[in-house]
């Protein structure tokens, strides 16, 4: 493999995604719901607007989930399949999604870890299903990224001067 | 690994800056953050210790125009240039699109390039990535120094070239931006390519946004 493989979603893709994390909000009581990929890219965000700024958060939770990974099978484990971050009044429950990407649930007092832990399996099961149709598709099918620039070296010239 | 998000038309790249601890890496992300307009960058995360020394990582997201009605977000990354911090680096590695390494061109760290570009190699080989495959660009930087080696010694040390075996790609490809030189040529009856090269002094940004032109739009090309 010369890279890493990349990756698309589509709008339909998008609105499923959205639907899962709404449900899961609704039933955990949680504030928020982003997804992230494994390289730190925000996939999506459901629930409240964040207050903070998304995308540095987005880095910074992949950055976390992956050292986790390693502290995992540094202690025999083979990964740490959900992750805990408890503070006095705000929480975050992570969970792996599919191996590539992250759920990341944000939660106050309104709501509390066991019922964030026992809704969030849920959703992670279906978007386990949606991720894994989509990666599938790489290769085939309109969501491809290969051909999206193509012909498109002009362009790219022209946006580097 | 980019990502290509429909919904909210955007491409997403990771770019990561690698290299020799005190190289210039966290200097070049500084650069460009102070440069670009703010509303086509996002917050810069540093982890670094209380020495200013990186930890585990440098961030800054940057956007750096439209394609096709795409916009091209790109997440620009430095690691840990310490030998000692070498799982934190090859974490920040997962993923990566494009890769700039930052060289020191003091003499005295020649051997701390050399260790580094090896390393850099070796992580790459563990996640299965192809270092002469993927959008390369190494960055000399410190030209201004009394003690910079010459680039040629640079060029030899750091990077000597890969041998092309694919016959379709065995053609003469000369450096637009060192005229004279070649991207890939025939060296005795072996054909070999090099990644581009750029002299830098990233503390006055001379050299900065030219790295990172390059890079991004070898990645961009890649998706054409």
């Amino acid at each position: 493999m010369a890279g890493a493989a990349s990756w698309s979603f589509s709008e339909d893709d998008f609105k499923q995604i959205q639907q899962h994390l709404q449900a899961f909000l609704r039933d955990s009581n949680a504030r928020c719901a982003l997804l992230v990929d494994r390289t730190g890219q925000l996939v999506a965000t459901v629930g409240e607007t964040p207050t903070f700024d998304p995308t540095a958060f987005a880095s910074l939770t992949a950055a976390d989930f992956s050292a986790n990974d390693q502290l995992a099978k540094m202690i025999g484990e083979p990964e740490f399949a959900s992750l805990v971050h408890q503070g006095e009044k705000e929480s975050m429950y992570l969970a792996d999604v599919a191996k590539r990407v992250i759920l990341v649930v944000l939660f106050d007092q309104r709501a509390t870890l066991g019922l964030v832990k026992i809704k969030a399996k849920s959703v992670v099961e279906n978007l386990n299903k949606v991720f894994e149709a989509m990666f599938n598709r790489v290769g085939a099918g309109p969501a491809q990224k290969k051909g999206l620039l193509e012909g498109a070296e002009d362009e790219i010239d022209k946006l580097f001067g | 690994m980019s990502m290509i998000n429909y919904a909210s038309r955007e491409i997403n790249c990771k770019l990561v800056y690698y290299g020799p601890g005190l190289g210039g890496k966290t200097t070049n992300l500084e650069h460009i953050y102070g440069k670009v307009a703010p509303n086509v960058r996002g917050k810069m995360i540093s982890l670094a210790t209380e020495t200013e020394r990186t930890l585990f990582f440098d961030f800054l997201p940057v956007d750096l125009g439209t394609i096709r009605g795409f916009k091209t977000r790109f997440h620009l990354y430095t690691v840990p240039g310490q030998v000692y911090y070498n799982a934190s680096r090859k974490l920040i590695l997962k993923g990566v699109d494009g890769i700039v390494f930052v060289a020191d061109s003091q003499i005295e760290r020649m051997e701390a390039n050399v260790e580094s570009m090896q390393n850099l190699y070796d992580n790459m080989a563990e996640y299965g990535y192809d270092l002469t495959k993927i959008p390369f660009v190494i960055e000399y930087n410190k030209r201004d120094l009394p003690n910079a080696a010459p680039i040629k010694d640079l060029q030899a040390a750091l990077n000597p070239g890969w041998p092309i075996e694919d016959a379709a790609q065995q053609k003469v490809q000369p450096d637009a931006t060192h005229p004279g030189e070649n991207l890939v040529e025939k060296v005795g009856a072996e054909w070999v390519g090099r990644a581009p090269y750029y002299e830098a002094v990233a503390m006055r940004g001379d050299g900065v946004f030219d790295t990172l032109k390059a890079v991004s739009k070898l990645v961009l090309k890649t998706l054409s």
